[in-house]
Order: C-alpha cells, then sequence, then structure tokens
C-alpha cells in the first residue's frame, strides 16, 4: 500500500476527525498542536494535574466531547502526535516547526489546515483594561483552570457564544451581573425558521437564555457598548440602550461578536482567498471537499469558515477522504457524500445565527477617534481616519504600512475586524473592497534566540508591502 | 490589588511556591503563569507605548498580551506556560 506523509496541524474536533480518516485507510498521519493536550478550544482539556469531570467541563456537550476525545485516544498508537508544537512558516510543501524550543522542518505531502478560530472582536474604549477578556477567554478560564473572572461579571456583543457563557458562568457561581446583546430581540425571531435546520442546538440556546431569566440576571438588547470605565482596572461598563445610558458595576468584562477563522497558514501556503458574505471576512477558497486552491493542501473546521465544532468534525473528515482520493485512490465516496448532505443543515443554521446575532450595523461609524483599535500597538480609530483621510489610502495593507495597524504581536488577529471596518468606513467602500491583512511570518512570536538556527525567511518584495 | 481570577473549586492539588514582584505567592500545580498571578493580583505587564496596565485578553496564545518578565530576563506567554517553583515573575508593578 502506498504511504504518503500526511500532516494535520490542529487536534481540536476538524483534525482529530481528519486523523481518524486517515488512519481507517492504512496511513499513520502526523498531528501538530500547539496546545499540550489535544480537543482544540472546544473541547479543551483541563491539565493533567487537575481532576476535572467531562460533564462540568462541557456540560450538554459532554457526549460529544468524550467522543471524539476517546476515539482520538485510542488511536494515538497509530497517529505521530505532536503537542506543544507551533507551525510558523509554510513554504515548498514545508511547515516550519517550534517546539521546546528549537526549531525544526517538516515536509508534507499533503496538508490538512484545521487551524481553528478566535473571538471576532468590534472593540470599545476601555477594552484595553485589566478585567476586560474575550468571551472564549472566559470560558477558558473555566474550562481550562476552574476559574472565573470576576467576581462580577457583564458579558456582552453578541453571538451563541455570548448566552452560553453567561450560562455557565451563571450555574458555577458566578456574579452575572448583565447580558448586553449588541443585536435586537426582533432579529432571534427573523431567525428562527432557519435555526430550525438544527432544532436541538436553537433548544439549548432558547434554553441558556430561560434559566439566565430565571436566575434574574438582566438581560439587554440592541445595546450600544460605549466604554469600560477604570484606570488600573475594570470598575463598570457604559452601555446605551433604547435611547438610554445606563453604567452597571463589574469587575471584569467577557465580550465577542462571534468568531473569526485562523487563515494565516493557509496565507502562507499560497492558497486563494475569496470573500465570504456570511462570515463578512476573506477566507481561503474551498471546494465542498475541503480543497483549497493549493494543490496538496486541505482546509476543515473553523478555520476554513465558522460552522462549529459539530460541523468541524464533520470537514475534517471530508478533508481527509479528499487527500486520500488526491494522493493514495478514490476511497468511500458514499461517506464523503453523506457528511456534504449534512454539512448543508450546518450552513443552514449558521445563516440563521448570522440573522441572530448580527454584527452592529452601524459600529464603526459610531468607533470614537480615542478607541484604541490595536492593543499591541496601541494605534486608534482617530489615527487610522486621519490616515485615510491624508494620505487617501483604500486598502489594508496600505494602512498597515502606514499606521502599524495589524503589524504588533498578534498580526492582527484581535484588530482586524475592526481595522478593515475602520478603513471601509472611512473611504465609503465594502469590506470587501477594503481588502485583507497579508500574513506574514512568524506567524506568533519566536524567541529571538532562534534567530541563529532559524532557516532564513524570505523577504516580502517592496512592491508587496507598499 | 484584587484580584481578576476566583477559582471554583477546593483546590487539591500541590501547590507551588512562586514570587511575584518580589513577594512570596502561592500557586497549584496546573495553573499557568496568567493564573498563578491573577488570582491574587490585577496585572500581568505594562503596555510597551503608553505603561498602561494589561493582563491578558484571550487567553488562548492568540493575542500575545500576556507576555510576562522573570527577575533573570526571560518571557513567556502566561496564558500557555504552567507556573514552576521558584518561578520569579516580574509584572511591572511597585512591590
Amino acid at each position: 500500500m502506498t504511504t504518503k506523509q500526511f500532516v494535520i496541524v490542529g487536534a481540536g474536533p476538524a483534525g482529530m476527525r481528519a486523523a481518524e480518516q486517515l488512519v481507517a485507510a492504512g496511513q499513520r498521519p502526523i498531528v501538530i498542536d500547539e496546545a499540550q493536550r489535544f480537543g482544540g478550544q472546544i473541547y479543551r482539556q483541563a491539565p493533567d494535574a487537575m481532576q476535572r469531570e467531562r460533564r462540568d467541563l462541557y456540560g450538554f456537550e459532554a457526549g460529544r466531547a468524550s467522543a471524539v476525545l476517546d476515539r482520538f485516544e485510542s488511536l494515538l498508537p497509530q497517529i505521530d502526535y505532536r503537542p506543544d508544537t507551533l507551525v510558523w512558516h509554510i513554504e515548498a510543501n514545508t511547515l516550519q516547526l517550534l517546539r521546546a524550543g528549537r526549531t525544526h522542518t517538516l515536509p508534507f505531502d499533503a496538508l490538512i489546515l484545521a487551524t481553528g478560530a478566535t473571538d471576532r472582536v468590534l472593540p470599545f474604549p476601555g477594552w484595553t483594561l485589566p478585567g476586560v477578556y474575550t468571551l472564549g477567554a472566559a470560558q477558558v478560564a473555566l474550562k481550562y483552570q476552574a476559574c472565573l473572572i470576576g467576581p462580577r461579571v457583564v458579558f456582552a456583543g453578541t453571538g451563541p457564544l455570548l448566552y452560553l457563557v453567561a450560562w455557565q458562568y451563571a450555574s458555577h457561581g458566578g456574579q452575572v451581573a448583565a447580558v448586553l446583546d449588541s443585536a435586537p430581540a426582533s432579529a432571534k425571531l427573523r431567525a428562527v425558521p432557519r435555526l430550525f435546520a438544527r432544532p436541538a442546538v436553537a433548544a439549548k440556546g432558547a434554553y441558556f437564555v430561560a434559566r439566565l431569566r430565571l436566575m434574574g440576571v438582566p438581560l439587554h438588547s440592541r445595546v450600544s457598548l460605549l466604554k469600560a470605565e477604570g484606570t488600573e482596572r475594570v470598575t463598570a461598563l457604559t452601555w446605551r440602550a433604547s435611547g438610554a445610558t445606563r453604567t452597571t458595576e463589574c469587575d471584569a468584562i467577557g465580550f465577542g461578536h462571534g468568531l473569526r477563522s485562523e487563515t494565516q497558514l493557509a496565507d502562507l501556503a499560497g492558497c486563494e482567498f475569496e470573500f465570504s458574505d456570511i462570515e463578512q471576512a476573506w477566507l481561503p477558497s474551498r471546494d465542498s471537499a475541503g480543497r483549497s486552491s493549493v494543490r496538496g493542501v486541505y482546509l476543515a473546521g473553523d478555520g476554513a469558515g465558522i460552522l462549529g465544532a459539530d460541523a468541524a468534525e464533520l470537514s475534517g473528515a471530508r478533508a481527509a477522504l479528499a487527500a486520500l482520493e488526491d494522493l493514495i485512490q478514490p476511497t468511500s465516496m458514499g461517506r464523503a457524500a453523506q457528511i456534504e448532505r449534512e454539512t448543508r443543515a450546518h450552513i443552514s443554521f449558521r445563516h440563521g445565527l448570522e440573522t441572530a446575532f448580527a454584527l452592529p450595523p452601524r459600529w464603526a461609524a459610531e468607533a470614537p477617534d480615542e478607541l484604541i483599535v490595536c492593543r499591541c500597538e496601541e494605534i486608534s480609530a482617530g489615527e487610522l481616519r486621519a490616515c485615510v483621510r491624508d494620505t487617501g489610502t483604500r486598502e489594508l495593507n496600505r494602512l498597515k504600512a502606514l499606521t502599524r495597524i495589524g503589524m504588533g504581536r498578534c498580526q492582527g488577529r484581535m484588530c482586524a475586524p475592526a481595522a478593515a471596518r475602520l478603513l471601509a468606513d472611512a473611504v465609503g467602500c465594502t469590506l470587501k473592497d477594503a481588502g485583507r491583512l497579508r500574513s506574514q511570518a512568524p506567524i506568533k512570536p519566536l524567541p529571538i534566540s532562534l534567530l541563529h538556527d532559524a532557516a532564513p525567511i524570505p523577504a516580502v518584495p517592496e512592491d508587496e508591502d507598499d | 490589588m484584587s484580584a481578576i481570577l476566583h477559582r471554583i473549586e477546593g483546590v487539591a492539588r500541590e501547590p507551588v511556591a512562586f514570587e511575584l514582584d518580589g513577594r512570596a505567592c502561592t500557586a497549584f500545580e496546573g495553573d499557568t503563569v496568567l493564573t498563578a498571578i491573577l488570582t491574587q493580583s490585577e496585572r500581568l505587564r505594562e503596555a510597551e507605548f503608553s505603561g498602561a496596565a494589561r493582563a491578558g485578553f484571550c487567553l488562548m496564545g492568540a493575542c500575545q498580551d500576556c507576555w510576562v518578565q522573570l527577575v533573570d530576563g526571560e518571557r513567556l506567554r502566561a496564558c500557555s506556560t504552567f507556573i514552576e517553583p521558584g518561578m520569579q515573575v516580574r509584572t511591572g508593578s511597585l512591590p
């Protein structure tokens, strides 16, 4: 039997199911993951030293989590699993890895990128204060470290995670001072037909809202987040709804506006991107099987487009089947067709979520000049607007070159959605026409001590980086 | 300063002694450096440009806002590094 070097990046639901499919076909995939234990963010496992029940960690999803985690664990003897390893560059079918303070190279025949997502953030003044975190961070604190941010916490922004995290906190004894949804309540009703694509999931969302109400947590809709108050630490959140401005005292804030795909590696691999209307973001192009525009590079899970954990399991398996078909021989296409059918319900549901948790349409227009957009380099909305006004900049990479937006340590992960919206608003163009930040290696900071043993990184030609 | 992170469990794990801005502190095995610090304090570092206090943001290795410095100069990402006995962390705040 032919064996090829299959490499999977990311050990969340997509990466784990991709590995399973490859093992079933007699391959021994390499699975690289930045985390210390497999599971990804959604099924993140507590450190070994902690004894945590999966029921407590994953709630309603405990069964689903156990199924995929236990399956992957049982396959570990047939997988070359490399945790604690960062892929920091891709070029010429070779990955550059960082593990235990050393760099390594790893050539591949097929690469499945299952790089996941982080919170999509539309910030408000004061969001850099200690005590202000993403919704995902609030959840990681609970799942991974058995801690709550607080003691009094406001959850804000929009998206399904807003109510899930608020409920998780409330049911673990957290003092949830308020849940502030930037989307209108009417949007939830409009979304109902499409949310019926996955009635059990929609029902869970309704359950969280009902429980929060019963617990006496104030829930507000169509909220504009105005300012996190405080100097050394957040002390309150000022917000506006129904024409009235209010201030809610708190010790911490968790906020976010849905999720944002991690696409840096696909970009460095040379994948073509296209604008996604549903994500309102540029994403690597892929066919329904997960093939990117680059031969041998496949895309799966939330890193390729936000569809959630269950769909990630499907797209991980589907991408592995595509890779097997392309590199070895056609296999179980009946399974492939079934996966694509099941995925359609997730896509319909996602459209429902986008309606229910619509992003604040006037966020960019209303963001004050003093808002810090880039938390790495502390660049304000006013500086971005001035750059557009004074230089005629109309494109995101040009804005980056002139203001350093997106050039800091996070490489635009936290600021790019906000910066692109501010640019589009200032120019008067669409978000699509504002463009997307080009990714640069290393995609995360490397220790400077590695400079002498790292492979040289090719310089970006000047005409591309203007 | 009061803590940002609050434990939900009675901790049955091995204690880990470390130093925070010259002060003797105790964390627990399995705590990240971020958890070790923010269960007793409210800042990790100061921003390079404004000097404003920061305490991390994403907790999943993406935002790079939680890099802290040890007394010996080593820098580490607090959300993805476990606390170790004897670590001497410096957050920039006065002892």
